[in-house]
């Protein structure tokens, strides 16, 4: 099943990387909301740095949606999907290989990111451990619900509109705790951050499993 | 072409005449009518044992009152998610219609009632702290779940195959009530830091007496509603699919009338 996982997150970032979808639109896409949020609040008040922390993890919320639709906009063509379900892979499978590829997209997006935050928002990353632990726990839980919801919304006939509405209620609890964990992580706001973290792993664990498990009828259901 | 009648109600009255169309029978039943008459009874009893046998609280005042709405429609709105992650499971695994209604009824009515809860929370918010909305953890939680459910209302509102909507929603449902407990987790935790008045949770009310009754009695009653509202709402899901299954065959039976028609080549 690994082998399986591993061959279809090579696929993946193999074709992303060919076709350079999330380079050239969502990467300038999440740089631009940065910006965004600069004009919307005022920089010289304060309030940006103050927000940092919460502005980050809405723009990854934002730029996760349309990496998940991008992710199974590719296997919805040409009936790729039953191709798969013809390799022999399990679908557990096809799911965690979709979700590996999900999330070494999104932290190459979080690298630029916080490269961008640093540079327009003068934030300072102190607090390393906490930092990189919770962002790796949020990305793997966003990619893990990212991917049932993805491969649902793909099966609707106006899913992509829908996949917002699906998924970012369900990612609440993500954006509260990824928040909170910088939070604690840039020194903002004292008391432990770790909570925060193994909630984010937490999470992660759930639905990764629950999603390899509702993997197979989302799959073979046509 | 007769409608089939869904589960517990009486056949449709005998002698209508036929091919007169899906005139779906009521969705109500001996059991029903007593559920019902029980749930209006009791919600005149609960207004009044609410609103003027019980005496206000020592600490929450006359506001006390709105929590004989207001914990009995949270309890029932979650039995409501619970239920549909149920059917949601039961419908992966059996894949009957059966299953699959009763987790859009019942997700439905969990909606309703999750609304109400909300607009009664802000009742006591503007009574309380003077403004509606504040980011009370109770009411943080309920918002961001009301959304999560109306997405899933919105999956069963697109068409398309049943089969198709059936294992989509049915993934939602289930995905949506593990969601709760790390919801209300991660809003807890969050809203810790600055601790205030909540609805029910710091400000424990020492209940006694009449208070006790009238917060049984809304939980009961409400119970008692949830499950009228849920039995017809899941009939008339199940009518509304034989409608759809009855239009499919009309439209069938007309193809093939025209097919016999231009076959049979009837002279012009």
């Amino acid at each position: 099943m690994i082998r399986g996982a591993a061959l279809m997150a090579g696929k993946d970032l193999r074709l992303e990387w060919r076709s350079k979808v999330g380079i050239s639109q969502v990467l300038p896409f999440a740089v631009l909301v940065v910006l965004l949020f600069a004009f919307a609040l005022d920089p010289d008040r304060g309030v940006l740095e103050r927000a940092t922390s919460g502005l980050f993890w809405v723009v990854v919320l934002f730029s996760a949606v349309l990496t998940v639709q991008r992710s199974f906009a590719v296997e919805a063509e040409d009936g790729v999907l039953d191709a798969l379900r013809l390799t022999g892979l399990s679908p557990a499978a096809v799911y965690l290989g979709k979700v590996a590829a999900l999330v070494v997209q999104l932290l190459v997006l979080e690298a630029v990111l916080a490269l961008a935050v640093a540079v327009f928002y003068d934030t300072t990353f102190r607090g390393w451990p906490l930092v990189v632990g919770v962002t790796f726990a949020a990305t793997l839980g966003i990619a893990g619900a990212g991917a049932v919801y993805g491969a649902l919304a793909a099966r609707l006939r106006s899913g992509n509109t829908l996949l917002p509405l699906l998924l970012l209620p369900l990612l609440a609890p993500v954006l509260i705790s990824a928040t909170r964990g910088f939070e604690v992580g840039f020194g903002r706001e004292a008391g432990p951050g770790w909570p925060w973290a193994a909630l984010l792993g937490i999470f992660a664990v759930v639905y990764l499993t629950l999603g390899a498990a509702l993997f197979r009828p989302l799959l073979e259901d046509t | 072409m007769t409608v089939d009648n869904p589960p517990g109600t009486a056949r449709p009255a005998a002698g209508r005449p036929p091919g007169a169309g899906p005139v779906p029978a009521h969705t109500g039943s001996r059991a029903t009518r007593l559920l019902g008459i029980a749930s209006l009874v009791g919600m005149v009893a609960l207004v009044v044992f609410g609103l003027w046998l019980s005496p206000p609280d020592t600490q929450l005042g006359e506001t006390i009152r709105i929590l004989y709405m207001h914990v009995p429609t949270v309890s029932a709105a979650y039995l409501a998610f619970v239920i549909t992650a149920v059917a949601s499971v039961a419908y992966l695994w059996k894949r009957t219609e059966f299953w699959d209604l009763l987790a859009a009824s019942s997700a439905e009515i969990g909606v309703l009632f999750f609304g109400l809860t909300i607009f009664n929370g802000m009742l006591w918010g503007k009574i309380t702290w003077g403004v509606f909305w504040r980011w009370e953890p109770r009411l943080t939680t309920t918002a961001v779940l009301l959304l999560t459910y109306l997405g899933y209302l919105a999956v069963r509102q697109i068409p398309s195959d049943r089969r198709t909507r059936g294992t989509v929603s049915a993934v939602i449902g289930i995905m949506a009530v593990v969601n709760i407990p790390i919801t209300h987790k991660a809003v807890d935790w969050w809203r810790g830091l600055h601790q205030e008045k909540t609805i029910f949770g710091t400000v424990d009310p020492d209940m006694r007496g009449l208070q006790l009754f009238s917060a049984y009695l809304g939980l009961v009653v409400f119970l008692l509603l949830f499950a009228w509202l849920l039995i017809h709402r899941f009939r008339v899901a199940w009518l509304a699919e034989r409608v759809g299954d009855a239009d499919l065959d009309v439209a069938i039976a007309e193809r093939r009338a025209e097919g016999a028609q231009v076959g049979g080549g009837t002279p012009s």
